[in-house]
């Protein structure tokens, strides 16, 4: 009988949180302020990030500052990430930190979901690349989050299996395309390289170094460049090379694909600067055969590189402590104890720039080439900037649609880039967004 | 009543001996099983495997690392894998008990009792079984969150404690096991409400009471996506949601494959136990049954 009055208390509950549902929002300002008008103690932070052993640079830090104290708590990534902060940020009770992948920012900043950090974190500017500063402020005056990680692309090459088959390291991607065909011709069950139509964060990162931009802001409205001419120069190029069956179609990250590294039947991979941790776990027989060299360029002469991956440490616009959490978010991503904690306990790349003297001896992976961490930080500086837009996940999973498709049809790439263009102008028509023409 | 069934069994009988189709049905239920085993036996090789040997080797040659991925998972980030294991058994076991209270009580009084808005009540739950509990999840949350229950245990255990398809299944099993008959004798005697309930019905519908248990027990144990919504704290999170944040680790750190096999492959051992305990229990009531009629 008590259960059972349980259940109707409990039903009468919801009932009352539904009416005031309707009643409208007019309650909700009323939590925060609760918040701000209790007694000065510590002031509580949480934080929801996978950068792993978060928990353990987080200690550092409350035992640094016992006025503001910082409960990590390690959230799945990627893109369920980014839906679940959203979710939780609509309810009115998201963290008060959130890691934020420079992809899915803007869409957090069109829902009204980070705080504008400016007023809080401006000295941090000089910290960083302008590239990177670019991701977190959009091209505008706001500073959205402040950069943690980043991801420059760099050439991943099987040194040992290149001077088997007699290649060089390709300096233009017309000297990738000759070596790809070269190889290939010498044992058909080798490939210099695969494109994944399953990763839209790689193939964006290649088409910032033929410089693409996708997005901008001018005044309030935005700017849909996908199909630009860099990118349709970047689709075509990989198109034909899939269509002549000079590199495969496999995407990454597959069983199939780990077996293909392992056993060296694919010779590179223009990934970014986080590879080594993948193909330490995913190809272990390699470990000491693999080496870096700067992406191959589209010009001689030129020197750019682009971004995969890599994401930044936002504050809720909801957080009634935004002070307290910007000023752990600039510790955390410019503070060099922190910076070297994130290079040891979380294995990740630190966005700002002297992170990069904190990386002192190669990967293990890598103990063939004890300068990795030097030219990594070399290539890092001639990354393309970029601005990413409101609804990236359109986008990427129109990409992985279309360029699905056009692997298994030997179609045109840049056909596919126009699907790309489509769906993303017309969900942003949709959501309601201002486009200039 | 008791004749009717004899018939029927006889007639069972006798079509068990002719076998008209042979061993086909065997066959499906053979192949069914193997549908169903294959992909657990998987697990339970795959997690034998080391690092090296997981993408490496034969998909069905068992490798060396199990001790070093038992080591491992245990180790990982201070054993949180007991602590989400436990946060599972609490939601899960918690969860079925409190649902099949929930749902035997309701189920019994809608069998037995006429009221009004009988009808009404029953045709609703009916509704409820047709709208996936996935897409409640959504609203569920905001509406935990502005009565400020969000990321916290009750979140993942009130929306899973009535349970419409449950409240159905006590209705039809206390209809059938519980006979108008012994209730109306009780009340002659003096019996109220409470009581009939506890010493007629409850104890007749056990083995109803069972099934549902095991049902609520495992749907919530597998349950990912309410828990991914409610809750933020990890120190809450169930296994599915745990075993989840390795898995998607960011683009920049290797999803921990063997560590979430090891992890799947003892998430399953509970409830392979549960059944094999629970299995033999509701085999002994369902011949009681039988006996009492």
């Amino acid at each position: 009988m008590q259960r059972n009055r349980l259940a109707v208390a409990a039903a009468a509950a919801l009932a009352a949180t539904l009416a005031a549902g309707c009643s409208g929002a007019a309650q909700e300002p009323a939590a925060p302020a609760a918040q701000s008008s209790a007694p000065a103690g510590p002031v509580k932070l949480t934080y929801w990030t996978w950068v792993p052993n978060m928990d353990k640079i987080a200690a550092a830090w409350n035992s640094a500052n016992p006025d503001i104290q910082v409960t990590v708590s390690k959230q799945a990534g990627g893109d369920d990430a980014a839906a679940k902060f959203l979710t939780a940020a609509k309810a009115g009770n998201p963290p008060d930190l959130v890691q934020a992948e420079y992809q899915m920012l803007p869409s957090f900043v069109a829902a009204d979901a980070v705080a504008d950090l400016s007023g809080d974190v401006a000295q941090a500017k000089g910290e960083f690349g302008e590239g990177i500063w670019g991701l977190v402020t959009l091209g505008t005056d706001a500073v959205y989050a402040l950069p943690q990680d980043s991801g420059p692309m760099m050439l991943y090459y099987r040194q040992d299996l290149f001077d088997k088959y007699g290649i060089e390291v390709p300096k233009t991607w017309d000297e990738y395309a000759e070596a790809a065909r070269t190889v290939h011709k010498k044992d058909p069950k080798v490939f210099l390289g695969t494109f994944s139509s399953k990763d839209p964060g790689a193939f964006v990162g290649l088409a910032q170094q033929a410089g693409a931009q996708w997005w901008s802001i001018s005044g309030e409205s935005w700017k849909v460049a996908v199909n630009d001419d860099a990118t349709r120069k970047v689709a075509d190029y990989w198109g034909g090379l899939v269509k002549e069956g000079a590199i495969d179609d496999q995407p990454y990250f597959t069983p199939e694909w780990n077996k293909a590294l392992n056993d060296g039947k694919l010779l590179t991979w223009p990934s970014a600067v986080w590879a080594p941790g993948v193909l330490s776990s995913n190809a272990p027989k390699a470990k000491g055969r693999w080496a870096i060299a700067p992406l191959p360029q589209w010009g001689t002469g030129e020197n750019a590189s682009g971004f995969w991956g890599g994401s930044s440490t936002a504050v809720a616009a909801k957080s009634p402590n935004r002070a307290a959490a910007a000023k752990f978010a600039t510790w955390l991503n410019t503070d060099p104890e922190a910076l070297g904690l994130l290079v040891k306990e979380g294995a990740v790349y630190p966005a700002a720039a002297k992170g990069g003297t904190m990386l002192g001896e190669a990967p293990d992976y890598f103990s063939n080439q004890p300068d990795f961490w030097q030219r990594a930080a070399a290539i890092s500086a001639t990354a393309r900037g970029f601005t990413f837009g409101p609804n990236v996940n359109v986008t990427y999973n129109a990409f992985k649609d279309a360029f699905d498709k056009a692997v298994q049809d030997r179609s045109a790439f840049s056909e596919a880039v126009g699907k790309m263009q489509e769906a993303t102008v017309a969900d942003m028509q949709k959501s309601g967004f201002q486009l200039a023409q | 009543m008791a004749t009717t069934t004899l018939t029927a069994k006889g007639h069972l009988r006798v079509a068990a001996r002719r076998r008209p189709y042979g061993i086909a049905p065997t066959a499906i239920l053979l192949l069914g099983a193997l549908y169903c085993l294959l992909p657990v036996s998987w697990v339970l090789v795959a997690a034998t495997k080391s690092k090296a040997e997981l993408f490496s080797t034969s998909t069905f040659a068992p490798g060396t690392g199990l001790l070093t991925n038992l080591a491992d998972l245990a180790a990982y980030r201070d054993g949180v894998f007991w602590l989400w294991m436990l946060n599972t058994l609490l939601y899960a076991g918690g969860g079925a008990l409190l649902s099949t209270a929930v749902s035997a009580v309701s189920g019994y009084t809608l069998a037995k009792y006429r009221f009004r808005g009988r009808n009404l009540i029953f045709n609703l739950l009916i509704g409820g079984i047709l709208v996936p509990a996935v897409v409640l999840a959504i609203p569920q949350y905001l509406l935990f969150s502005r009565i400020g229950l969000a990321d916290t245990y009750w979140s993942v255990l009130l929306p899973q404690i009535l349970h419409p398809y449950s409240i159905y299944l006590a209705r039809i099993y206390a209809t059938a096991a519980v006979p108008d008959a012994l209730l109306e004798a009780g009340r002659i005697d003096g019996a109220g409400h409470w009581l009939l309930l506890r010493r007629v019905a409850l104890p007749l519908m056990i083995p109803g009471m069972v099934t549902i248990f095991l049902f609520q027990f495992v749907a919530i144990w597998n349950n990912f996506l309410l828990p991914f919504i409610m809750l933020g704290d990890d120190q809450m999170f169930p296994l599915t949601v745990g075993l989840y944040t390795l898995l998607a680790a960011g683009a920049n750190q290797p999803s921990l494959y063997n560590l979430i096999l090891t992890g799947t492959l003892l998430s399953i051992i509970p409830l392979i136990a549960l059944f094999l305990t629970m299995q033999r229990y509701w085999r002994t009531d369902l011949a009681g049954g039988g006996l009492k009629s």
